[in-house]
């Protein structure tokens, strides 16, 4: 497929400007029919809405709009690459961002694994389009400090938007992830878009049944592209994670507070994007952080000790997804249909993100009751995110634990459907499922949950 | 040779070919800020605040480049300490959210400007991020979006001055104070709107640019939409001469300054071009000046010197580094504008790009502690020929002598071609310095987190309706609604203080006469100005209290100027402590009766005589004991009153 020489450009806009020949990155002429004249390079049209309007950046560096009709004149002035040809010429040499090499080469090795996202990048100014750095050597250019910590490699897997994600995906990463633990690597970045964050991290964390070396997962809330992006904040913490802690853990690394002060390394399976564009997004549920990182003194603090520490455990993999699984989240009046239209369609696994201590609807306990009949496991969680299920107190809780629901415990909705994704891959046996979904398996049950795990907004 | 100093009244700017245009950026008086909820008036002192830090990283352009001064900032580890007042700003100017669509108020203030300056709107707006790391901006970049394109303004001489650009951006965080590593910023005027009216450089004389931007200011005023007082307005400058080079000039917050830095930037250009032909007169080539200038260590020369700068260097680890300049003898010492000599344009570039405190040249020594038998062993040992060469000496960690050696060594080739491409910042006396580099391309690409903006037929009605009236059109309104001389307006008009006028003159002129209030703004202010008040500090709600305060009779006429003066030197104090400090509460109308009883007592005789004549007498008496807490024409009716009662009472007797 040959790329599109006027994205975005449609009627009558589309059809002057390929009548002159021109393309995005070309400086054309333009005379609009009531007589302005203007010059500049064609750039790409971004908004959705089809408009007879041609963008064109002028010499000053701005964007600007025009309207064009039948009757307007284009002229291409010069192509966009005689244009990259020139200023290639002019520009001065490179300078490093950092001019001190480290005395001597780090000793541990870290693969930094792409899944999407753009953790580091570079802006073409002539378009404004923003390139992904795709080698290792282009994220150390971008972030020097990283080859100071560690040797780094990096392995672009794949480049899918984080609301893309699928669980065939996840057993890609854990293939990919699993050959370069076996490879000797002391340590995984996962470079990952924030979105779904918590849902591949735990997919991961489910997966390794033996884990030897730390996982960071990483990613930014501000474009690698803007100055102020948290990228390389975040990329130094997980590098710092993955190299130098002894905490054998799937970690999301990620800014600890909104300033550029401490990182914070969070139980994979026990954090939740809780906020849609802070830096900070990224809290524990139910749980502490595991460890304070400050990347500009190149510093851990650990918080709380690990599941495992580095090289405890052997590397074991079980890897595998069932796709068959819903989360269904339950809202005042919802339909038993629903509910008996997953069974219907062969769903194997229901989590209900239910109300309080773990409620649905009294009209849901039949479906749900089929549901398990037909060898359906159902697992409730809770809407509030903070606390434990507990189906004892109430009636409806009752009856629904003799319908056959199995509770959630302090389990996220979301890390309770990855992990029952996980679980029913890996046993056919419906007590054996059940079992294991009460079992904390990767840190993601907390048996214990204390007066200080509860954000308050008042001191 | 060329003469030492630098004379101002020794050039003629427009037959060296000055050619100046104007970057002017004025605060819009909107609702909200330009991509979030946020009001646009900034926060008061002592104001719930929260407050983070944060780094900026330089970014690339797809060739590597980089922006130098941001990067060196970078490596030092600069960091921003930002200061977020929670009625001022959210989570948008904390740049922890992305910006809301932009303020379609502020684009049709924009457009009703254009319209009065003939520009012709873009047909769809769009916004773009401008690279400014300097984190002024928690972005990293500058939001800024042009409205519409060509234009002139016509000034009072009847020049007209052609419009390249009009854009609307936001403002940038207030800068506080610079602290060890930290730089503190308040973000309660980051977004506020601005708008941004780039001249062409039609410019041609120190006095134009300073019409010019009073012309604009006062159109923009006219609008009714824009902010008041000190810090709403601000120029940039592009300053040439035939011959020099477009050399960017930032910051100028004082109008009036204006002039004097256009006049010595023409100087600076043309005192570098004599430095120019000096150098060609002597003879030295680029090649010759960078063979002989070799960076040598000189430290062992300063084993047992006096100079306390190198002792402590020195002590610290430190190394001296020398240079020869070849042929620059003399030169150095040379005023390129008063009080700025070559060798501090040489330190200028040693303190960007070495990061050292200074430097010492050969044209100031010996001196400062540095021996003649000191300057001689570095003559020596940097192979330079005294009488001939000039010498550089940086003491500093060595890599940071190093490096500000080469960037003398730079600006000194540069010197062999007249002027180099600078960006420069305006100094309180009128002066300029070196900043940094002029950045090289328009760094700036799509603010893609903001759709475009059509400009629609809505828009450009609503724009006509604001759009602001001819001056002169605002004079004959002013002399007919407030009974103004047009004089008067005029002066009105060319103050800052058009709209304050307008607002206390509906306010208050059932009590104090318009005209009384009009010249309290202008020549009142204005004396007071050159009497060296000041009344930069003046906020317009202290204005206001004063004009309240003859509303209500709190204070007379004759006490305004001492009242402004008061509050000038001490903004904190209310109208109410100044009445107190200056003893100014007006006296009652029985207290002056009584005095004015006690004066006709005390002149009896001259009163009985000559009756009305001797009002003066009377006056004399009683004036000075009530020192401005009554008006002298009250004083003045009731001693009226009074004679003419003793009058009526003598008569009846006799």
């Amino acid at each position: 497929m040959s790329e599109d020489p006027l994205p975005g450009y449609t009627g009558v806009a589309r059809e002057v400007l390929s009548r002159a020949g021109a393309s995005i990155g070309d400086k054309v002429r333009i005379v609009t029919s009531d007589g302005r004249v203007f010059v500049g390079v064609l750039m790409p049209r971004y908004s959705i809405k089809p408009k007879p309007i041609v963008v064109l950046k002028l010499d000053n560096g701005y964007n600007i709009g025009i309207r064009v009709d039948e009757s307007t004149v284009v002229e291409l002035v010069k192509t966009r690459e005689a244009i990259l040809k020139e200023a290639a010429a002019g520009a001065p040499a490179v300078i490093p961002l950092l001019e001190e090499r480290p005395a001597q080469k780090p000793r541990e090795r870290v693969m930094v694994v792409g899944t999407g996202g753009t953790i580091a990048s570079k802006i073409e100014y002539e378009t404004g389009a923003v390139k992904p750095a795709l080698t290792a050597e282009d994220l150390v250019e971008a972030v020097p400090e990283i080859a100071t910590i560690a040797r780094i490699e990096a392995d672009v897997l794949m480049n899918i938007l984080s609301e893309n994600m699928k669980p065939e995906y996840w057993v890609k990463i854990v293939d990919a992830i699993a050959r370069h633990i076996d490879e000797g690597y002391d340590g995984i970045i996962v470079a990952h878009g924030t979105d779904t964050m918590t849902y591949t991290a735990s997919a991961i964390a489910f997966a390794f049944r033996g884990l030897p070396v730390p996982i960071a997962f990483v990613g930014s809330q501000r474009s690698s592209d803007r100055p102020s992006s948290d990228a390389a904040f975040n990329l130094i913490a997980a590098t710092l994670y993955a190299a130098k802690s002894d905490y054998a853990e799937v970690a999301i690394v990620m800014h600890g507070e909104t300033g550029d002060t401490y990182a914070l390394a969070n139980r994979a399976v026990k954090t939740r994007k809780m906020h849609t564009s802070r830096r900070d997004a990224f809290q524990p549920i139910n749980d502490k952080p595991l460890m304070r990182i400050y990347p500009f003194e190149k510093r851990l603090e650990p918080l709380q000790p690990p599941l495992h520490r580095r090289g405890e455990q052997e590397l074991r993999v079980e890897n595998g997804f069932e796709e068959k699984v819903a989360l269904v989240k339950y809202y005042p009046g919802m339909d038993g249909e629903i509910i008996d239209f997953l069974v219907d369609r062969g769903y194997k696994g229901i989590v209900l993100e239910g109300t309080g201590l773990g409620h649905v609807g009294e009209w849901l306990v039949e479906p749900i009751r089929r549901a398990v009949d037909n060898g359906v496991i159902v697992v409730m969680t809770s809407q509030t995110l903070f606390g434990r299920i507990n189906m004892n107190v109430y009636n409806t809780g009752r009856k629904l634990i003799a319908a056959g629901v199995i509770p959630g415990d302090d389990m996220l909705p979301e890390v309770a459907f990855v992990k029952l994704s996980w679980v029913l891959a890996h046993t056919s046996s419906l007590d054996e499922a059940k079992r294991l979904m009460r079992t904390n398996l990767a840190g993601e049950i907390n048996p214990r949950l204390t007066v200080d795990l509860y954000p308050r907004w008042l001191q | 040779m060329i003469e030492r100093k630098a004379d101002p009244k020794s050039i003629n700017p427009r037959e060296l070919g000055l050619k100046v245009g104007l970057e002017i950026h004025q605060q819009l008086d909107t609702k909200h800020k330009l991509f979030c909820n946020c009001p646009t008036i900034l926060a008061r002192e002592g104001e719930v605040e929260d407050t983070f830090t944060r780094q900026l990283r330089p970014t690339r352009s797809e060739f590597g480049e980089v922006d130098v001064a941001a990067l060196f900032e970078w490596r030092k580890g600069r960091m921003y300490y930002y200061h977020a007042p929670r009625s001022h700003s959210c989570l948008v100017e904390a740049d922890e959210e992305p910006p809301h669509e932009i303020n379609r108020e502020a684009i049709v203030i924009g457009l009703a400007v254009a319209k009065a300056l003939g520009s012709r709107p873009v047909d769809e707006i769009y916004i773009m991020r401008k690279i400014v790391i300097d984190g002024s901006n928690t972005t990293g970049f500058q939001r800024t979006a042009i409205i519409a394109l060509g234009g002139a303004i016509k000034l009072p001489s009847g020049k007209k001055v052609g419009i390249e650009t009009i854009a609307v951006e936001e403002d940038a965080a207030r800068k506080m104070k610079d602290e060890g590593k930290y730089t503190h910023y308040n973000i309660d005027r980051l977004g506020v709107p601005l708008i941004e009216i780039s001249t062409s450089p039609d410019i041609e004389t120190p006095e134009e640019a300073y019409e010019t931007a009073l012309t604009i200011g006062q159109l923009l005023r006219l609008t009714g939409k824009v902010k008041r007082g000190i810090g709403t307005i601000r120029q940039d400058l592009n300053v040439s001469i035939r011959g020099g080079v477009k050399t960017e000039i930032k910051g100028v917050q004082r109008l009036d300054l204006l002039p004097k830095i256009v006049l010595y930037e023409a100087l600076r250009q043309y005192r570098l071009l004599q430095i120019r032909d000096e150098l060609r007169k002597r003879g030295v080539t680029e090649n010759e000046l960078r063979d002989a200038a070799r960076i040598v260590d000189v430290t062992s020369v300063f084993k047992n010197t006096q100079s306390k700068i190198i002792k402590r260097v020195v002590s610290r680890g430190g190394k001296v580094l020398a240079v020869r300049l070849r042929k620059f003898h003399g030169l150095l010492g040379v005023e390129v504008q008063p009080g700025r000599r070559f060798g501090t344009e040489l330190a200028d570039y040693a303190r960007f790009w070495g990061g050292v405190g200074g430097l010492f040249h050969s044209d100031e020594l010996p001196g400062y502690g540095i021996t003649s038998e000191e300057l001689r062993e570095v003559y020596k040992l940097t192979g330079a020929v005294e009488g001939e060469d000039a010498v550089v000496i940086v003491a500093d960690k060595e890599l940071n002598a190093r490096k500000a050696l080469e960037a003398v060594v730079e600006r000194a080739v540069q010197a062999l071609y007249g002027v180099p491409k600078e960006t420069r910042a305006a100094q309180d006396d009128g002066t300029t310095r070196y900043m940094r580099p002029q950045p090289g391309a328009a760094r700036m690409y799509p603010e893609t987190d903001v759709p475009p903006v059509e400009v629609t037929e809505d828009m450009l009605a609503e724009a006509e309706k604001i759009k602001p009236v001819h001056p002169l059109e605002k004079i004959r309104q002013l002399t007919e609604k407030y009974g103004l001389s047009s004089d008067l307006a005029n002066q009105l008009l060319r103050s800052p203080y058009l709209g304050l006028f307008e607002e206390l003159a509906s306010k208050y002129s059932d009590k104090v006469q318009a005209t009384y209030i009009a010249s309290i703004l202008t020549n009142i202010l204005r004396s007071l100005q050159r009497e060296g008040v000041p009344i930069d500090n003046l906020t317009e709600e202290h204005i206001e209290s004063i004009v309240s305060a003859l509303a209500n009779n709190v204070i007379s006429k004759d006490a305004v100027p001492d009242t402004i003066k008061y509050l000038a030197e001490n903004p904190t104090a209310t109208i109410e402590d100044a009445v107190k400090a200056l003893g100014l509460e007006r006296m009652s109308l029985d207290e002056v009766e009584r005095l004015v009883e006690e004066a006709i007592e005390h002149n009896i005789r001259a009163v009985k005589e000559r009756g009305l004549a001797a009002l003066s007498k009377v006056m004399g008496y009683v004036m000075p004991k009530v020192r401005g807490r009554i008006d002298g024409k009250t004083v003045a009716e009731i001693a009226k009153r009074k004679i003419l009662e003793i009058l009526e009472r003598e008569e009846e007797k006799g």
